[in-house]
């Protein structure tokens, strides 16, 4: 009785403390918040350190570009003055002398070189020779000297690509991923046709994915269909199909398709066996026994046999939830078979075609090790060349710029993906 | 499968020619990866039916030439070490996330997704320069931490999932016995979603032990992974050990769709839910 006594009467509840009921539940859900942070707060640490960070970084060196600005820095300020219309002035040159001095004393002329190539084919050996021949320029006038030694130093444009490069940022890299460049007075446009080359990368990275989604679309539909509407028992043996492949790692079916595809293999055998080889040899498509290996076509097929699965299987789920008694409905109104199925059950199950044709096309746009092994020259995707830029170009600024193109179209359409099905609702086997 | 009486000629029609259809597809969803099988027995090397002899020598190389045996217990090292630590990390994540009211429960749940989404190539080569710069490329630490953050959104999608259906007045109850909150955890919340744990801890393994890309930027060449040694195999020299190799994996893979389908089948059984 003590303690009702001493509690205000103000006909607010209050828990068995004395706080307000509101305040107190306040607290409580607050507290209960904190603890689930607490829990998720591990593996978000985790995979921003191990995996957002280092992306990002990575990516960074899309735009970050400092070879020319720390390797050239009296030249870079010399250049500012510069109109850009005519050879530089004395000045720059002199500065352009102490900088290649310094840069061979260093070893860094081959960096530049290289760095100046990107956008300038050819100068790279250039810069090498001239920072070998320059320690002989001891005096004025400097600027006859270093022409004397490469005339590519008494043309403007050099120097405007050397201006134009000696930002710490450049839109460079990422232009030229587009098949775009920055002219010597800083527009933008095209690339001469003969050196465009990567926008056809992008347009044969998105050709396959469409291919080969609307291929799995056409083969697992009526799979997913069948899976969908037969006997549970029957489902589950005819299940085993979908899963077991879904299950077996996609190196191992690469390796499948490229020992089938090998030339007189066992794909090239059944073709012969069942008369298409005959067939397309009379039409004319083909001129003696196929060559599959190393092929646009051997690449579409493993591809579609891998993503078979991803595109079925949410197509299935959706379609176990449709009630029987739409279609049942449907016919006793007087629609045809294919009309009702069209007009009734179709849309029904476009939630689940829009599931799975998404999450197949952008797993089919990151696709590396399958068109790299049963794949030709002419059939690498995106991060192929991602991977190339690395491993025997070493020329990160391409590799970065190709790895922003590919995640923001990623990106783009794993956000459609969440707004559509929802990222937590997806399901697994 | 006799059609029902009352289908028309165009339905009779119709319904075969989807079984046929479907028979087809399925046929070349499973050919491909027995059709490679007896070529793992051939006697000589090349990849062609008929075979000339059986023989057991592919599988001899696999099981004792030591660069193929210690690329198997390599892979099967990284595996289990990114299972347990990815299993650990994604199961607490998803508890915390299952609560109610999580604050921006969405955009963190498609963080910790992305590295499903993102190409795994450039997740490589990202991690490739942010760990050569801590001198973890060529040791297994590095693969084993890349590894984890590939696999966690298994785990954090399945647990998830079996969270969903978790009946959570149960850790009250738990709790209001005076049970303190780990004695709630391993005692009432962990037996119920064991099931959803195991299916992600073996969506784990499997992404560990099928990758193949992280694993070339980050590998040193002495200490390979299974995939990786397959993946140089194909490129340097063909030999059929490849084809042993392959079969092992399918053999593995088969395991792990059984043991998956028993743990569904047996949590169908008890609660009438599936984990998956």
């Amino acid at each position: 009785m003590a303690m009702a006594d001493a509690l205000p009467n103000d006909g607010v509840m209050r828990a068995a403390d004395g706080t307000p009921l509101k305040v107190a539940l306040a607290r409580a859900e607050r507290r209960e918040k904190f603890k689930a942070m607490a829990l998720v707060l591990p593996l978000f640490a985790f995979i921003i350190f191990s995996f957002v960070l280092p992306i990002l970084l990575m990516l960074y060196n899309a735009v970050y570009d400092p070879d020319v600005a720390e390797n050239m820095p009296q030249t870079v300020v010399a250049l500012k003055a510069w109109d850009g219309k005519d050879v530089p002035s004395e000045e720059v040159f002199a500065a352009f002398v102490a900088d290649m001095k310094e840069a061979q004393k260093n070893k860094q002329t081959a960096l530049i070189g290289k760095r100046l190539n990107y956008e300038m084919s050819g100068i790279r050996s250039k810069v090498v020779a001239t920072g070998r021949k320059v320690a002989t320029v001891e005096q004025p006038p400097y600027r006859d000297a270093v022409i004397a030694i490469d005339k590519v130093w008494g043309e403007p444009d050099t120097w405007a690509t050397i201006k134009r490069s000696s930002s710490d940022y450049t839109p460079f890299y990422i232009l030229s991923m587009l098949d775009l460049r920055q002219s010597p007075d800083g527009s933008i446009e095209n690339v001469p046709s003969d050196r465009a080359i990567y926008k056809s990368i992008l347009v044969r990275t998105l050709g396959i994915s469409l291919l080969v989604t609307m291929l799995t679309l056409v083969l697992g539909y009526p799979v997913a269909y069948l899976l969908a509407t037969s006997p549970q028992k029957t489902a589950s043996i005819l299940m085993i199909f979908v899963l077991l492949p879904f299950w077996t790692s996609l190196l191992v079916r690469t390796t499948a398709w490229m020992v089938l595809m090998t030339d007189g293999g066992v794909f090239a055998g059944l073709m012969h066996f069942t008369g298409i080889t005959w067939f397309l040899n009379l039409v004319g498509l083909l001129n003696g026994e196929p060559e599959l290996f190393k092929t646009r076509f051997a690449t579409i097929v493993a591809m579609t046999h891998i993503q078979l699965p991803f595109t079925l299987l949410p197509i299935y789920s959706v379609m176990k939830t449709i009630s029987p008694n739409y279609m049942r409905a449907a016919k006793s109104l007087g629609g045809t078979p294919f009309y009702s199925f069209w007009r009734i059950y179709v849309p029904q199950t476009l939630p689940g075609v829009a599931a799975g044709c998404l999450l197949t096309f952008i797993l089919c746009l990151g696709y590396y090790i399958t068109p790299a092994i049963v794949g030709g020259p002419t059939d690498q995707m995106i991060s192929g060349f991602i991977e190339r830029a690395i491993n025997s170009e070493n020329n990160w600024g391409k590799a970065s710029a190709l790895g922003v193109i590919l995640l923001t179209a990623t990106l783009i359409l794993y956000y459609v993906y969440n707004k559509l099905v929802g990222i937590d609702r997806m399901k697994l086997g | 499968m006799a059609v029902p009486a009352y289908f028309t000629r165009g339905e009779t029609v119709m319904y075969y020619a989807v079984r046929v259809f479907v028979a087809l597809v399925l046929l070349f969803l499973i050919a491909p990866i027995l059709a490679v099988m007896p070529l793992s027995f051939n006697s000589e090397s090349f990849f062609t039916y008929p075979m000339p002899g059986f023989s057991l020598k592919w599988y001899d190389d696999f099981f004792f030439n030591p660069r193929w045996s210690g690329a198997v217990k390599m892979s099967f090292l990284v595996a289990i070490a990114t299972t347990i630590v990815a299993t650990a990390l994604g199961t607490l994540a998803a508890l915390g996330l299952s609560r109610a009211n999580f604050p921006a429960k969405a955009t963190i749940m498609a963080i910790l997704i992305s590295p499903m989404i993102v190409p795994v190539i450039i997740s490589a080569v990202g991690m490739f320069k942010f760990y050569a710069s801590m001198d973890l490329v060529g040791t297994r630490l590095g693969i084993i931490l890349a590894h984890t953050a590939l696999a966690t959104p298994f785990v954090v999608i399945t647990v998830t999932a079996t969270l969903s259906s978790f009946d959570k007045t149960l850790m009250r109850a738990g709790a209001s016995c005076g049970a303190p909150p780990y004695t709630v955890f391993f005692k009432v919340v962990m037996p119920l979603i064991l099931p959803g744990m195991i299916s992600g801890a073996l969506f784990a393994f499997v992404t560990s032990f099928d990758e193949v890309v992280v694993v070339l930027f980050l590998a040193s060449p002495e200490d390979r992974t299974l995939p990786l040694q397959m993946f140089s195999g194909i490129r340097e020299m063909i030999s059929p050990t490849i084809t042993a190799a392959a079969t092992v994996l399918v053999l593995i893979s088969t395991a792990m769709l059984v043991t998956l389908e028993l743990l569904r089948r047996r949590s169908e059984r008890l609660r009438g839910v599936a984990p998956i």
